[in-house]
């Protein structure tokens, strides 16, 4: 029989990383993210599965108990919001430097500074160009709903730890905080000491007696050096461009108009392009799940087909950068956001859409 | 079948708990359901909304701002909500508290006296099990053996012994809810 649960996105991801084998979680609470750490306090997984929850004394100390933890070649994560992710960057730039596997999971509320703690889309362009310092990638995944909250968990640990790389899961507040159903798949096990040393060579074991002690750090003051390191960082990230995009397509198919939008606005859109679809407009929805690397190619093709391109976020206008990239100038992109922790309602997208595209295309219509 | 419901009123009159129970019942029939609350500033002065949607299909946006039902539990929230019900939908209300009725003459307006009933009966505490009866009573969205395996799920197991209490509450509450202005 399925395993189905009603529960908040929080919970979801916190049951998901017990699931998916997780060996440490370190964080410190915010609002709206602090779900995550009472809901693995409350379920005990150092009893399930010998897991380890550990509230930190701050953001700074949790992200370097991920770079520690990560370094022993360890399933390990922290999550916060805004304001504690930005007091993580140096340390996620360290992970960066030494290509060391981990999860991040960012809830994201309205900015800048502390902000507020409602839903926001505003830290785009931290997690997906690079809130730290010096040349590197995260994968960036970003749920639109609580089971993807929950499936995130797992696939996340599962890329971080194929390409070496830290996989943000790029949340929001009202994904976080929402109550939807979730069905749990099978426990995976956490690896032991013996598999992880045979399955992670690059992993610190202490002093081993069969090979050479791995040193990881991310400081070579060879130039030269350095850049064979940051062209082999750069070859991983085009490789992962390559191989892991992933985006959900929603009644493109004979699509006039195109929404673009990720997470809660991913949702709202939906609703919009039923409204829509009820007045006889023609628009489809193309979902980014991962926001780095990013669904250039299949945004290129839409924008073949369409008239417009509506990019929706939560944000001043970040991802409508990355929409022009791939649009590159074969059809209008256009921007509508709601700004510090404001979630725009359904029917004001579509009044948007309306307005930029389809009144300008019948005044076209009406001069040819 | 969508139906898109926001509860309103204050903190510790069980809106969230409401629904909850309204959420896991649908969740039971196998319906797609949503359960999105307010977490923010408003909860810290003191109000609560959550926006529950029951659906046969896949639910599109968590967060709305125009509802089929709207259940008004205060002041503040019939100022905040009366205007976002839906042309031809439902609002109901408890009118204990209530200073400025609600006008509009494009919906179906119900009173539940659920404060009076509660203190008639000595307990507070089924005040959100009356509303909910009157609320299913009009929108009878969610089996009534769904209501129960909702209420077992949904409370935890020291509390089940309340559950014969919650389900004559909802029972009372379909009796007690009132037109008070109806379309044609």
């Amino acid at each position: 029989m399925k395993d189905i649960r009603l529960m908040k996105g929080n919970e979801a991801i916190a049951e998901g990383v017990i699931r998916a084998g997780c060996d440490g979680y370190f964080g410190y609470p915010i609002t709206p993210q602090s779900e995550v750490l009472e809901y693995l306090m409350m379920n005990k997984p150092e009893e399930r599965t010998g897991m380890i929850v550990l509230q930190a004394e701050s953001e700074i100390a949790s992200i370097h108990m991920v770079y520690g933890g990560a370094g022993c070649g360890k399933r390990v994560m922290t999550s916060s919001s805004s304001p504690g992710i930005s007091l993580m960057q140096e340390g996620i730039s360290f992970l960066a430097g030494t290509e060391l596997p981990c999860l991040l999971l960012n809830v994201v509320r309205g900015g800048p500074g502390l902000g507020t703690i409602q839903p926001s889309q505003s830290d785009y362009f931290q997690a997906v160009k690079g809130g730290g310092h010096g040349d590197y990638k995260m994968i960036v995944l970003a749920p639109a709903s609580v089971q993807e909250m929950y499936d995130f968990a797992k696939l996340g640990f599962e890329l971080a730890f194929k390409h070496r790389i830290q996989v943000m899961v790029l949340s929001d507040g009202a994904i976080g905080q929402m109550m939807e159903k979730v069905e749990l798949d099978e426990q995976v096990p956490r690896l032991t000491d013996e598999e992880i040393a045979i399955k992670y060579p690059w992993a610190t074991l202490g002093k081993p007696t069969t090979r050479e002690r791995n040193i990881i750090t991310s400081l070579d003051l060879d130039p030269v050096k350095q850049e064979k390191i940051n062209i082999h960082l750069q070859e991983k990230f085009r490789h992962i461009e390559q191989t892991e995009v992933r985006f959900e397509s929603f009644m493109c198919e004979d699509a006039e108009y195109l929404f673009v939008a990720y997470g809660s606005s991913a949702r709202v859109c939906q609703k919009a392009i039923q409204l829509g679809r009820a007045k006889g407009i023609k628009v489809g929805l193309l979902r980014p799940i991962t926001l780095f690397p990013y669904p250039t190619q299949e945004i290129a093709r839409l924008s073949k087909q369409v008239k417009g391109i509506l990019s929706v976020e939560m944000s001043a206008g970040q991802m409508v950068e990355d929409v022009r990239l791939a649009a590159n100038g074969a059809v209008p992109v256009e921007h509508y956001g709601r700004l510090g922790g404001i979630i725009p309602a359904p029917d004001e997208v579509l009044n948007v859409l309306e307005e930029k595209f389809i009144a300008k295309n019948n005044h076209g219509r009406s001069a040819n | 079948m969508t139906e898109e419901i926001i509860i309103a009123g204050f903190g510790g009159q069980g809106v969230l708990s409401m629904g909850k129970i309204l959420a896991y019942s649908g969740m039971m029939q196998n319906k797609e359901v949503s359960w999105m609350p307010s977490y923010g500033p408003e909860m810290r002065g003191g109000t609560a909304n959550v926006t529950v949607i029951i659906s046969d299909d896949r639910i599109s946006s968590p967060i709305l701002n125009q509802f089929d039902t709207a259940i008004i539990l205060n002041q503040q929230s019939m100022d905040k909500f009366e205007k976002t019900v839906k042309k031809g939908g439902v609002l109901i209300y408890d009118p204990n508290g209530i200073t400025h009725h609600p006008t509009r003459t494009d919906i179906n307006i119900y009173t539940v006296a659920a404060v009076d009933e509660a203190a008639k009966k000595g307990s507070a505490k089924v005040f959100n099990m009356l509303i909910l009866g009157a609320f299913l009573k009009l929108k009878p969205v969610v089996d009534p053996e769904y209501i129960h395996k909702g209420l077992e799920k949904s409370l935890p197991a020291r509390h089940h012994h309340t559950i014969p209490d919650n389900e004559n509450a909802i029972a009372k509450g379909k009796e007690i809810v009132m037109p008070k202005y109806l379309l044609n």
